[in-house]
């Protein structure tokens, strides 16, 4: 049960995709994401989509894993799909009985929003598929990195990130542990109204919530007797430098941008 | 020889809850351990293992006494990250130690910590992970390996930072016989080779056996300390504070209850053969 978290999953090579700077990665998808809404007609959408199959094809991560992404989000799909194709009213009616007024527009409107969505949540996993965790947070504490002068601590949010996708495979096998040793003692998590089966998690989140206290009381020991004094002073073992691939990546998103405007202005 | 650790008139008492006593762990000790030397400290539960250790890099600080930490006072607060540079220690649980998801990055936690650059990290934790075995382990994810590679992962860590000595705080307790023989041949390996300063806490006889000196604590007092051999000869005394000798000792002490006389010192099963052969044959 507890196996099919998917969060921050990682698929390990060495294609372009896979060694651009995460900062690179991160920057790309956001200006893809402002592109994505900035396209309006279905020229723009092929290029866009035409952009992402050929980013996917080039990770070479098989395009089930992205599938398997998709799936919790089928009911959001539906139901944008169905409300654009039902209330928008404008346009040549196709089809038109009792209440339903289905029109083109309607239609177009409800192809493209499923298609967008389909887009930017591709896009993403693509970065996630590609990025190591700990790549991520490198980038992303670096990106934050002058949000320091107002204060912000970027580099315990990022400790704190890094430490917590570290802790994850050790929760889930540990709150199997404490499933397992509740199980052998007569508890029941699978009948039951939905009343009970919440309240028999409860003997399962206490002892992981005392246990993880206890880790962390240890870990902040081990971390202290491994000189750790918060980001003042710190260096990095892998510095985060800008290839040459990296400045094509950005004048590809400087191109994807301006044409995206373009046919934005002529509506395409 | 230098001096690692040396402890004055040691007293320490857990701060207690508002209005009510703390346990007081020590009074009045004193000890010193010398540079290069491979400690074992062995007790029972409760008697004052772990505190003595966190003693030893600042992690806690005496209520009455001094610890001098490679002549450095460890509650001189601007030593601090000397001393924890300096000594460098191993907890019981490699699951608590570990920061990172990548291997090598953990390892690159301490020596990141001491500002080093990059080219110099690389070196260290490529270094790091070459002495404990473990080099070809650097893009894994930690939680994926056994316990053994784990607390090697640790230690890993540790050295990284080139301490000069190590304290290990039952490192072995949560393995199995596989993963206690890495850890001790890679603990070993490190004070045998690199001359590494060792202080090893464990319940273990036949891990305290490998030490150069054994002490011996008991409800906050040393009850014993000197060579591993002498201190199991005292039977009766390890006996009395809930302790034992290695087997092999205690099998030729039971032996000598039964009217044998066989010397106490033969801390290995090899050993142990050798001194009962010879007597066989008188």
């Amino acid at each position: 049960m507890l196996k099919d978290i998917t969060l921050g999953q990682y698929f390990p090579g060495t294609s372009v995709v896979h060694r651009l700077d995460p900062r690179t990665k991160l920057l790309f998808l956001i200006v893809y994401i402002v592109a994505l809404f900035l396209a309006v007609g279905p020229i723009a959408y092929a290029v866009m989509l035409g952009l992402l199959i050929t980013f996917i094809a080039v990770s070479r991560i098989p395009a089930k894993a992205f599938v398997r992404g998709l799936k919790p989000l089928v009911f959001i799909l539906v139901f944008t799909g169905l409300l654009n194709l039902f209330f928008t009213q404008s346009g040549k009616v196709l089809v038109s009985f009792w209440i339903i007024t289905i029109t083109l527009d309607g239609l177009l409107r409800a192809v493209f929003m499923v298609v967008r969505i389909l887009m930017l949540v591709t896009g993403t996993t693509l970065l996630t598929y590609t990025t190591s965790p700990i790549a991520l947070t490198d980038g992303l504490e670096s990106l934050l990195n002058p949000l320091k002068k107002i204060k912000v601590p970027v580099h315990e949010l990022a400790m704190m990130m890094c430490i917590a996708l570290r802790f994850i495979p050790t929760l889930i096998e540990e709150t199997d542990k404490i499933m397992s040793a509740q199980k052998a003692r007569g508890a029941d998590f699978e009948t039951g109204k939905l009343l009970q089966r919440v309240k028999a998690l409860v003997p399962i989140l206490v002892p992981l919530f005392i246990s993880s206290f206890r880790r962390a009381d240890e870990l902040a020991t081990a971390m202290e007797c491994r000189c750790y004094h918060g980001g003042e002073g710190r260096t990095k073992m892998k510095l985060l430098r800008y290839h040459r691939r990296d400045f094509e990546a950005f004048a590809l998103a400087a191109l994807m941008l301006a044409g995206m405007i373009v046919l934005n202005i002529f509506g395409l | 020889m230098e001096t690692a650790i040396n402890v004055e008139h040691l007293s320490y008492t857990y701060p207690g809850a508002e209005d009510t006593l703390g346990v007081q762990v020590f009074e009045d000790l004193s000890l010193t351990v010398k540079e290069g030397t491979f400690v074992a400290i062995l007790g029972g539960n409760g008697c004052g293992k772990s505190t003595l250790a966190k003693h030893f890099n600042s992690i806690l600080l005496p209520s009455r006494g001094k610890v001098y930490v490679f002549g450095m006072d460890s509650s001189d607060e601007e030593k601090l990250i000397m001393i924890r540079k300096n000594v460098g220690m191993v907890f019981q649980n490699p699951d608590n130690q570990i920061v990172a998801n990548v291997v090598e990055e953990d390892v690159a936690f301490g020596p990141e910590n001491l500002g080093i650059s990059s080219a110099e990290i690389r070196r260290r934790v490529d270094s790091a992970l070459q002495q404990v075995g473990m080099y070809e382990y650097r893009g894994h994810a930690p939680h994926l390996l056994s316990g053994g590679q784990k607390q090697r992962i640790a230690i890993a860590g540790i050295i990284a930072m080139e301490p000069k000595c190590i304290v290990l705080d039952e490192p072995t307790a949560m393995l199995d016989p596989k993963g206690r023989r890495e850890v001790m041949q890679t603990v070993e390996m490190l004070n045998r080779e690199k001359g590494i300063t060792v202080v090893f806490i464990t319940h273990h006889m036949d891990e305290a056996a490998m030490a150069d000196r054994v002490i011996v604590l008991n409800k906050g007092k040393i009850a014993a300390d000197g060579k591993p051999q002498e201190v199991f000869s005292q039977v009766e005394l390890l006996h009395s504070i809930g302790l034992a000798a290695p087997e092999t000792v205690e099998l030729c002490w039971e032996l000598n209850r039964l009217g044998a006389e066989l010397p106490l010192d033969s801390l290995s099963p090899e050993n142990c053969a050798q001194t009962l052969l010879e007597h066989w044959k008188v």
